[in-house]
């Protein structure tokens, strides 16, 4: 309870809105659920690439039978959906940066390009080394 | 561009509450001429002189400093008089009092429970040592004030708390403009107070209750920044926790 007094009378037969369904009501909202909700996809990819590694230690025959699995209709589709979601959830990081960083003198936008920057460049580069490097 | 004087006439629905005869609200609509200076607050002012006197609301300063007239329109939380109805023409308004408050009658909120959460921030500089008159001024350099200068810019027109999915959510959550302000005396070089603030800060219900959704700073009139001044100080909340806040001689004295 307030220690401070309603100077209305009928303050007692106050009307509060409901929140049922307030992030479909905001597209800034809904923007922010798909950031949130994109991790789950983050980690469920990250489950595949463990179970992966398990198989791995299982020796070569269960480590292939792992990569044909990959190569289904039903992954190919998990993998393109999950593509679009790290890409969104990465802008998404690097957007919030300047956010979470202490008082800096620079343009916000600079955090954030430069974030963005690094990790099209660093993305960029395994998958160089990964295209010319493999034997 | 050229300022267009003829009148034109734009639709602006407006809830209405009644705590005497309504169990829940309604809308009214109400036909409005305007000419292009006309800022939404005094359309609402048009309904109430010309059209029904009976429609509340908040409003004081009619320049964007005084923060009573917050409502949101369209669902967006804006201060009615820094926002003209031009902009929303040929389409209609949709006025409704700020989110995530009690209403108390047709546009206005009952802001208790923020008054309450701006006093537990303690918003005024803590010193750990009254400093004699005659020792003269306390000096800052420019760069000091620029520490805390933004977040002393608020208003208190609780439009970034109608933008707070946490605070709706969550009354508990301390919520932005309290927060910020808290941040505002933090950093502040005059200021010894971040252990007697320590608590407020450090609960779940202090910066942990913030999730980053970010509009509070969207909205804010003043570009205080509160989610940069929560977020922010999830870190010195972290280092609060290891002690090394105290290490760094940064934390004050009790």
């Amino acid at each position: 309870m307030s220690r401070y007094r309603s100077t209305a009378k009928t303050a007692a037969r106050t009307y509060m809105q409901p929140m049922a369904g307030w992030w479909t009501k905001n597209p800034y909202f809904v923007r922010y659920m798909v950031r949130e909700g994109s991790a789950l996809l983050l980690t469920a990819y990250a489950l595949v690439l463990l179970v992966g590694l398990w198989r791995l230690s299982q020796g070569a025959a269960a480590f292939d039978a792992w990569r044909a699995a990959l190569a289904s209709p039903l992954s190919v589709v998990f993998h393109a959906v999950g593509l679009v979601m790290v890409v969104y959830h990465s802008y998404t990081w690097f957007d919030v940066m300047p956010k979470t960083a202490p008082d800096q003198p620079i343009d916000p936008k600079l955090i954030t390009g430069g974030g963005i920057a690094a990790a099209v460049a660093v993305s960029v580069l395994i998958l160089a080394a990964l295209l010319w490097g493999a034997p | 561009m050229p300022i267009d004087t003829t009148t034109r006439t734009i639709e602006i629905e407006c809830l209405r509450y009644d705590p005497q005869t309504d169990t829940e609200p309604h809308f009214s609509s109400y036909q409005v001429p305007f000419s292009d200076d006309m800022s939404v607050l005094e359309g609402l002012q048009y309904i109430k002189d010309q059209l029904d006197g009976s429609l509340t609301f908040r409003w004081s300063c009619r320049m964007a400093i005084c923060g009573s007239c917050g409502q949101e329109v369209n669902g967006v939380p804006v201060l009615s008089c820094h926002t003209f109805l031009r902009d929303y023409f040929p389409h209609k308004l949709r006025i409704e009092p700020l989110n995530n408050f009690p209403i108390i009658r047709d546009l206005v909120i009952d802001q208790n429970d923020f008054l309450d959460k701006l006093e537990s921030v303690k918003p005024y500089l803590v010193t750990k040592l009254e400093k004699p008159l005659a020792a003269g001024p306390h000096l800052q350099t420019p760069q000091q004030l620029n520490r805390y200068y933004a977040y002393s810019q608020c208003i208190n027109c609780l439009l970034c708390y109608a933008a707070c999915p946490q605070y709706g959510l969550n009354s508990d959550f301390t919520g932005p403009a309290a927060l910020a302000l808290l941040h505002r005396y933090n950093a502040d070089s005059r200021d010894q107070g971040w252990q007697v603030r320590a608590e407020v800060i450090n609960a779940d219900a202090g910066v942990w209750g913030c999730t980053l959704v970010g509009y509070c700073s969207e909205v804010c009139p003043k570009a205080v920044d509160p989610a940069h001044a929560i977020n922010q100080n999830k870190v010195n909340s972290a280092m609060d926790f290891f002690g090394v806040l105290k290490l760094m001689n940064k934390g004050g004295t009790e």
